[in-house]
């Protein structure tokens, strides 16, 4: 028998109007625009909207200010909140190929056209804290933006040379040219199956698996990635190209009859190149893996991509022996909300559950007790009891 | 903007909107005041929009992830206008919306593409700005020539 208890109605709230004390900090340091956040910590936003799977910098950037910077706290809010808004349909598939690159480098070649691009890049900095950084929050309110100041100022037309599409090519096309590179799947013009709307179930094709690892975490990718690398399903990985920048988005509309521009995104791209040793039949090609993220978050698509192609073992013929490669296990355990779901849970209210364990226990205790040659038991369950 | 034929000449307006600010926007709409009657047969309604890549970049498409998506559309004397554009922004939606409506409108036409060149200049010259700024980050390579052979 058990007893029904209520009662944590007013500690939940106190509860809460602490965190949100406690979330302002002090309050003579001045509070901090999401504005501010999604300019000055925009790869933790951009983080925030990959494994939210919501493209949205502001909504990511008010997310993480209500989560106090817990990455995936702020997850778990894109994630409830897209579940209150209806779908208007889905994208005509991005072209990277026409992107508007901030950075763009290749390992596997030194002169590939269009240049090897750092952009804004770690790369190559010295990792030591700049002092300089170490500036306060002025107390004022922050000047207006000037982004949103009137165009009447713009330069006229003609004064602006338009720049021509030059957008780098692909360095897979290049090794694709020499037929060095397998293809990728040809588009069918199928739906590609959409877990937001089916729930995972295995076998998972590629495109499945590509939106979970698209959408999963960070540090679990990055680990299984690593794996690859130290052995655990080796693929020999060459990073052919990595690029980031802006891509245009368009929406097929039934109203219009056509395409919509809907505006741009940022993405980053990873193409692995990886090796092949070629069949009896087929000659030695290099085979890929591939990534692509929301925003700019390298190390995320070099695992997604390092994870694709551990998990194409089937397909080209490889012996699955390490974790990377079992879809069933990555995919199941890719999604940080998920996890944190189920392992925090734990903490929530188990009293009826453990009074049953209790019981068990006891009354297993008690019979042990009277078994024959048991030892004897000096009423020691009571250890037991909290 | 060149005079194209429907849709092509429509879309690229539409890919200038929805680069504009809400000021651009708005400043556009006002140069036709006052608008005759309008009917908003769909308010600002914010949702999302499934954005698709495609494997290796040119394969078979994948569900990516959502964006935020903000539709419009007004009924402005005979002629729809309809906008949809990234992220949360109804009042753009909204003004959005107007402006196709007025561009399909042959007399009033000119002048919106008028109004959005000015606009247009100022995302040219943002990217324009932007590609320069990236384009110095690009690698020079040289090659050193080692001594021991002169």
């Amino acid at each position: 028998m058990y007893v029904a208890v209520k009662g944590g109605e007013r500690a939940i709230r106190k509860a809460h109007a602490l965190l949100a004390r406690t979330r302002r900090g002090d309050p003579q340091v001045p509070e901090i625009g999401i504005d501010q956040i999604r300019e000055q910590l925009a790869l933790a936003v951009d983080r925030v909207m990959a494994e939210g799977s919501l493209y949205d910098p502001d909504l990511a950037a008010l997310a993480l200010k209500q989560a106090r910077g817990d990455a995936i706290e702020a997850i778990f809010l894109l994630r409830a909140l897209r579940t209150t808004l209806p779908r208007f349909g889905a994208s005509v598939p991005v072209d990277t190929g026409a992107m508007r690159v901030r950075r763009r480098v290749s390992a596997t070649f030194k002169d590939i056209p269009g240049g090897q691009i750092l952009g804004p890049t770690f790369d190559y900095t010295h990792r030591l804290l700049d002092p300089a950084l170490a500036t306060r929050a002025a107390s004022t309110a922050p000047a207006k933006t000037p982004a949103t100041k009137p165009a009447t100022t713009a330069p006229k037309a003609s004064d602006v040379q338009i720049a021509p599409d030059t957008a780098p090519s692909r360095v897979t096309d290049l090794l694709g040219a020499e037929g060095l590179m397998e293809a990728s799947p040809p588009d069918t013009g199928a739906e590609p199956p959409d877990l937001t709307r089916e729930p995972l179930s295995f076998p998972a094709d590629r495109a499945t698996r590509l939106q979970n690892l698209a959408r999963g975490d960070e540090g679990f990718l990055l680990a299984l990635g690593y794996s690859t690398q130290r052995g655990y399903a080796r693929t020999h990985p060459f990073v052919g190209e990595i690029r980031m920048g802006a891509v245009k988005v368009e929406l097929f509309a039934e109203e219009v009859g056509f395409a919509i521009p809907l505006g741009e995104v940022t993405l980053t791209e990873c193409q692995m190149v990886n090796q092949f040793h070629g069949t009896d039949e087929a000659p030695p090609q290099f085979t890929r893996g591939y990534g692509l993220v929301f925003g700019q978050s390298e190390r995320k698509a070099m695992s997604m991509a390092l994870v694709d192609r551990a998990l194409r073992w089937e397909e080209l013929g490889e012996e699955k022996s390490a974790p990377a490669q079992d879809a069933e296990f990555v995919l199941s355990h890719s999604d940080n909300v998920q996890a944190t779901g189920f392992v925090e849970h734990l903490k929530l209210p188990h009293y009826v559950d453990f009074q049953a364990e209790l019981d068990l226990v006891r009354r297993l205790r008690a019979e042990h007790a009277e078994r024959p040659g048991g030892p004897a038991q000096s009423g020691d369950e009571e250890e037991l009891a909290p | 903007m060149a005079r194209e034929p429907q849709p092509s000449g429509r879309q690229a307006m539409m890919a200038v909107l929805a680069q504009a600010s809400q000021t651009e926007l708005e400043g556009v709409v006002e140069r036709f005041a006052p608008l005759p009657a309008m009917e908003h047969l769909r308010p600002p309604e914010i949702g999302l929009c499934m954005l698709r890549g495609r494997i290796g970049g040119e394969g078979a498409p994948f569900n990516l992830g959502e964006a935020t998506v903000t539709r419009a559309a007004v009924r402005l004397n005979s002629h729809v206008g309809v906008s949809y554009l990234l992220g949360r922004a109804p009042e753009r939606a909204r003004a959005a919306a107007l402006i196709d409506a007025l561009w399909q409108d042959e007399a009033a036409r000119p002048a919106v593409e008028q109004a959005l060149v000015a606009i247009k200049a100022r995302i040219d010259m943002r990217h324009h700005e932007e590609k320069a700024a990236t384009d110095a980050t690009r690698v020079e390579f040289f090659t050193l020539v080692r001594g021991e052979d002169t």
